[in-house]
């Protein structure tokens, strides 16, 4: 394949990368716009990570207590994110999700039922009411199927296992897509008028994640390197409970809807250690003692929340910290007990993939014993930086939406908050991405250049006689992020890691893969590195300029927020000499916004409009 | 058992597998019992004797159209519905089999079971080998499932009708077998003619048929009244349905044992204990 | 920490072989696990389709031991500990390479089914639904989509009737749209005639496999055959049904259903 015209070419008006719930809910935007939409997935449709997501997805619909509306949803949306997020993108999603989620219902999404057999929602850390629709813990899927079983009747064209390298440019604008099939190996040239990134994060540079293998930042790495700006890096959630025995399955995830049904936290002494960690802002709205939490619990109105139900960064601090200073369960993390707190049978119905997940990889039975849980790298809440209402970024016809576009949750995203988030910003790229190609006066080309250097660049690793072993590459790089960019950040292990990428960095232009291009899980490795590493560094870089602790980036070095980090946010992109990383200023909040977000709950309950 | 390795590592053919466990004992086991029972239903059936005693009357012989009380051990002419068996009847019975009021009532339970979506798996599994088990290479056929001659598995919820009326039949001579020649009493025998239907009736109203009748056939069980009182005997249906092939089993087990019981007691091997002193 | 032999087949569609590989087990692992460190180390190339590693996306199906599993949900310490392992992919569909098989049959399926269509009245506005009309979909809605049943069922495994059954997994997809409480389509015809239901024998396998413990036979299966026979196989059922006017009052209702549904197309 010497001759890039013997490349095969698919060509579309638009196509998506990534097939989750925002590549998913964006493709059928465009088809319904009228577009020649591609669906570009790495796996089968359908497996992507969104499947994992169990909680719910919080949408004011206020079926359960009717005084939520929009405005408490942004105004705990942006207490969630310690006022970074973009003013305006966290009033869309609060403004649209509920609308979002109905049209699910009408697609054949099929929620848990209220009494009165509307949507029902559940509590969830940082949300004022009970908000997350939810179906038992497997609430992603049921988004993931019903997308799908939708969106294949759209008249979408899906493009299964196979994986974009690199996005194809002409001039500074869009033209498409470099990728090749897993299946044969083969590349295939995309083009395509605009494209839309839904890849998702990059979980998967840290060893302990909720992420499955897809998540590398490809996304990340492909709109750095055509020119995009990223935003918000450092800011990395770990959810605070994630398996952690036995060590093949530590990180997966135990949803929150654990602790949102009743389950507590405690420490080896059983002794519930989240009222020692209730932070100032949130002390008005937060019970002090067990007693208000279980009236609470129980649907007492006027109680206060438990303190379990803070934030996901504080809790993940309080965990880390007990284990720290020695109050750890056996294997290094906290006891989440739910078994002595709800009745067995309501633990099955409500949270049935925990008790089979726990039965069956760790032979706990969660009805009868308390789980141990620590820390886990969950999500990017940074990203491709975009236009709040297009979704656009700085490079005309590319698009961003879902985990891979940066600014909606700011330096902290409340569970529940991406589901939302996914059918939101999808929805809204497919429109943005229509808007653009409307407006497109000509037709951009493919320049052959880049792709007989991207694809030289793929080939690479296939044609070296020797080289690095591309999984321990990996392995090395999940070490580096675990040890020095963690929960608790400080100067000296930042530049460690920096150092260590660098070093990384020289080690991966000599990787090699074993075998032949079809099926090569190895060779597919070695090609994810860059984007790996890529992220990772723009992670390290923007989390060493931010010094102050805010939401879930905390630096020992700089304890505490700095009211100046809050008018700034840190960006990434690629310049003249390698990786730029600059301060830049926020915009001040629109008036009416910033009055909903510093309002207090009384003067907001029902006012729904 | 081994037959051509195929691409991926997999045998075909018949028993071909992998599989190290004891994957033909389910098979094994379902399909020796079902033949232990049939030989002795058949058997039972065509002795034309021994099948009443007192006021026990054995399930297989229920209800007795016809009686002919020359027999050893057969139901009088009171207890038969038309009376004795006629000549126009006896005319056509065909020589080779005895004269049993059996025959002409067997094989409406049976036909109940051969149906049954839990004895189809059974001997489909067993017997034809469509597969002998999971992962387990199944009988090289031009397989048809149950769209050609098996199409008449359809009538099952007909059988299932048929079915509900033996119990009450059974019931009522459990009832009657409470009451020998006008003197209530109790013996072992009523006892084990009392539990008979009632384990059928386990199994009968477990049947997938009749869930489906109850409710199962509704798509909204809150939508009318009628619906939702449909779903209350849907949920109890499906709770012995998801029982069901623990009810085929015993209660078929427990049919087999009552008429061993009234046999052996007609016939004196055993003495039946109860209140009537006989 | 034991050092066992796992035994794993190796190829493409032209053929290929079983190679045993010598791993270290660490406990709690599970096959999947196994496998990763047999690519990390000893074979860099070994294809194995996975994702979540936690039992929720279904892309890890394989045959342990001659049995359909999900090898991330498969514990090590469930084989006693001086057993071969033998690890194969399934048999239903065309491999690909190793461990991968192209299962591209089972989306055609799916596209072959028609999705929920809302009735005339609840079509654009929130559904009305009460939890215990919902109880038998959200069940179907379990179905993480890992083929198991699919591979396992024989009438698609042995019998290779791929053309003429949709297999289990589509039987309970058909299932949940036909028990939808609100859903105005009729499928009972195309289920008979171009689904397939009459080739399943109800041999129960898809039940036995299935990791979601999704009743599919008893739930799904059998009640759809259940509704088959009252529309084809029942004569009361079918005089009943001519004398309220109830086949009349499906199809209006499912007309309606579709020009509402063409009329909220228009005014997006």
């Amino acid at each position: 394949m010497s001759n890039i015209s013997e490349i095969q070419t698919i060509e579309h008006d638009v196509i998506v990368i990534g097939a989750g719930g925002a590549g998913l809910r964006a493709a059928i935007e465009c088809s319904k716009q009228g577009l020649n939409t591609g669906l570009v997935c790495k796996s089968l449709l359908g497996k992507a990570h969104t499947v994992m997501a169990e909680g719910g997805m919080a949408a004011a619909l206020g079926n359960v207590d009717p005084r939520d509306n929009w405005k408490v949803h942004f105004r705990d949306t942006m207490r969630g994110g310690k006022f970074l997020n973009s003013w305006r993108m966290a009033e869309l999603h609060a403004r649209h999700a509920p609308d979002r989620v109905r049209e699910l219902e009408q697609w054949g999404a099929v929620f848990d039922r209220t009494e009165e057999g509307k949507i029902r929602q559940r509590n969830f850390g940082g949300h004022r009411y009970p908000r997350l629709a939810h179906v038992g813990d497997r609430t992603g899927l049921e988004l993931i199927r019903s997308l799908q079983d939708y969106g294949i009747h759209q008249g979408i064209h899906v493009h299964m296992e196979c994986t974009v390298l690199n996005l194809l440019l002409d001039g500074d604008r869009i033209a498409g897509a470099f990728a090749y099939w897993r299946e044969k190996g083969r590349f295939v040239i995309f083009k395509a008028k605009a494209v839309i990134m839904a890849t998702g994060g990059a979980g998967k540079a840290w060893r302990i994640t909720s992420n499955s293998w897809e998540y590398t930042g490809d996304g990340y790495a492909m709109a750095y390197d055509a020119g995009a700006e990223l935003v918000h890096m450092e800011f990395t959630q770990f959810h605070p409970t994630g398996m952690i025995w036995p060590p093949s399955v530590r990180g997966i995830l135990v949803t929150e809807g654990v602790r949102g049904d009743g389950g507590v936290l405690l420490n080896k002494d059983g002794k519930r250690f989240m009222f020692d960690y209730i932070p100032e802002r949130f002390a008005p709205e937060t019970a002090d003692t067990e007693e208000e939490g279980n009236r609470w619990l129980a649907g007492d109105k006027d109680a206060r929340r438990p303190p379990e139900l803070l934030t996901r960064d504080v809790v993940a601090r309080a965990i880390t910290r007990e284990v720290k200073e020695d109050r750890g369960s056996p294997h290094g993390g906290a006891f989440l007990d739910i078994a002595s707190r709800v009745p067995e049978e309501a633990i099955k119905k409500q949270l049935p993939s925990m008790y089979h997940q726990f039965k069956e990889l760790a032979e706990v039975d969660i009805t009868k014993q308390p789980m141990e849980v620590g820390p886990t790298l969950h999500y990017c809440m940074g990203g491709i930086a975009v236009d709040a209402d297009s979704q656009q970024t700085r490079v005309p016809g590319l698009f961003a939406c879902g985990e891979a576009a940066g600014r909606m949750h700011g330096a902290n995203r409340l569970g529940g908050n991406s589901l939302s988030d996914l059918i939101v910003f999808g929805w809204l790229s497919g429109l943005g991405a229509a808007e653009y190609i409307k407006s497109l006066s000509s037709k951009p080309e493919i320049n052959p250049s880049q792709v007989e250097e991207a694809r030289s660049e793929a080939v690479a690793p296939l044609n070296r006689e020797s080289g690095e072993n591309p999984y321990l590459l990996h392995e090395e790089l999940q070490t580096i992020m675990n040890d020095n960019v963690n929960i608790v950040r400080t100067k000296e292990e930042l530049e460690t890691a920096i150092e260590q990428l660098e070093e990384l960095k020289k080690k991966m232009q000599t990787v090699k893969a074993d075998g032949a291009s079809q099926y090569n899980p190895g060779w597919h490795e070695a090609l994810s590195l860059h984007s790996l590493i890529t992220s990772a560094e723009m992670v390290t870089r923007a989390a060493l300029m931010r010094e102050e602790s805010r939401g879930a980036h905390t630096r020992i070095d700089f304890e505490g927020e700095r009211e100046e980090w809050e008018k700034v946010e840190v960006i990434v992109r690629k310049g003249e000499s390698g990786m730029e990383v600059i301060k830049q200023d926020r915009p001040a909040p629109p008036k009416e916004l910033a009055d909903i977000a510093y309002a207090t709950l009384e003067e907001l309950e029902g006012t729904n409009g | 058992m081994a037959q051509a390795t195929n691409v991926g590592g997999h045998q075909s053919g018949l028993a071909a597998t992998l599989r190290k466990d004891n994957w033909w004992f389910e098979a094994a086991w379902t399909g020796i019992g079902f033949l232990i029972f049939a030989i002795y239903t058949t058997w039972a059936a065509l002795q034309g004797d021994h099948y009443w005693h007192g006021s026990y009357l054995s399930p297989f012989y229920s209800p007795v159209f016809f009686t002919d009380p020359s027999a050893a051990g057969a139901a009088p002419e009171a207890h038969a519905w038309f009376g004795l068996f006629p000549d126009s009847l006896k005319a056509i019975w065909p020589s080779f089999i005895p004269l049993s009021p059996a025959i002409l009532i067997l094989i409406g339970p049976l036909s109940f079971r051969m149906t049954c979506y839990y004895y189809r798996k059974f001997y489909y599994r067993s017997y034809f080998m469509t597969p002998p088990a999971c992962a387990v290479g199944g009988r090289p056929q031009k397989y048809k499932g149950e769209t050609a001659i098996l199409v008449f598995q359809n009538i099952h919820r007909y059988t299932l009708y048929i079915a509900l009326t033996y119990i009450v039949i059974l019931y009522y001579d459990a009832i009657i077998s409470f009451s020998r020649d006008g003197e209530l009493g109790i013996g072992v025998g009523s006892v084990i003619l009392l539990i008979n239907p009632t384990l059928l009736a386990f199994y009968t109203c477990g049947c997938h048929a009749f869930r489906h009748l109850v409710g199962g056939q509704l798509d909204c069980f809150s939508c009318s009244d009628s619906a939702k009182s449909r779903y209350g005997i849907w949920q109890k249906v499906s709770n012995l349905n998801s029982r069901h092939m623990l009810w085929a089993w015993v209660s078929m087990i427990w049919v087999g044992l009552t008429d061993l019981y009234v046999r052996l007691v007609s016939m004196g091997v055993i003495t039946d204990l109860n209140t009537w002193g006989s | 920490m034991a050092e066992r032999t796992i035994r794993i087949w190796r190829g493409d569609e032209n053929g290929g072989e079983f190679v045993d590989y010598q791993v270290e087990v660490d406990e709690g692992m599970v096959v999947l696990d196994v496998i990763h460190k047999i690519q990390a180390k000893d074979a860099n190339d070994l294809a194995v389709r996975w994702n979540c590693k936690a039992g929720k996306c279904g892309s890890c199906s394989m045959e342990i031991n001659g049995r359909p599993k999900l090898s991330c949900m498969t514990r090590m310490n469930e084989y006693e500990p001086d057993e071969l392992i033998t690890v194969q992919p399934v048999k239903t569909f065309p491999i690909i390479k190793d461990l991968v098989t192209d299962v591209s049959w089972n989306y055609e399926q799916n596209k072959r089914i028609k999705p929920l269509l809302p009735k005339a009245d609840a079509a654009g506005k929130d559904f009305i639904m009460m939890q215990e009309d919902v109880d038998r979909v959200q069940e179907f809605r379990k179905c993480i989509e890992c083929y198991l049943c699919q591979n396992v069922c024989h009438v698609l495994r042995d019998q290779d009737k791929k053309g003429e059954f949709v297999g289990p997994r589509f039987m309970i997809r058909l299932a949940g749209l036909e028990m939808h409480p609100v859903d105005a389509a009729d499928r009972i015809p195309q289920i008979r005639d171009e689904f397939g239901s009459g080739m399943c024998n109800i041999t129960r396998c898809c039940t036995d496999v299935c990791p979601e413990s999704i009743g599919l036979t008893d739930n799904a299966i059998i009640p759809i055959k259940e509704r088959v026979v009252d529309r084809y196989y029942d004569p009361v059922a079918w005089i009943i049904r001519k004398m309220s006017g109830a086949d009349e009052k499906r199809e209006a209702e499912e007309k309606a259903a579709d020009a509402k549904q063409a009329e909220l197309q228009k005014t997006v």
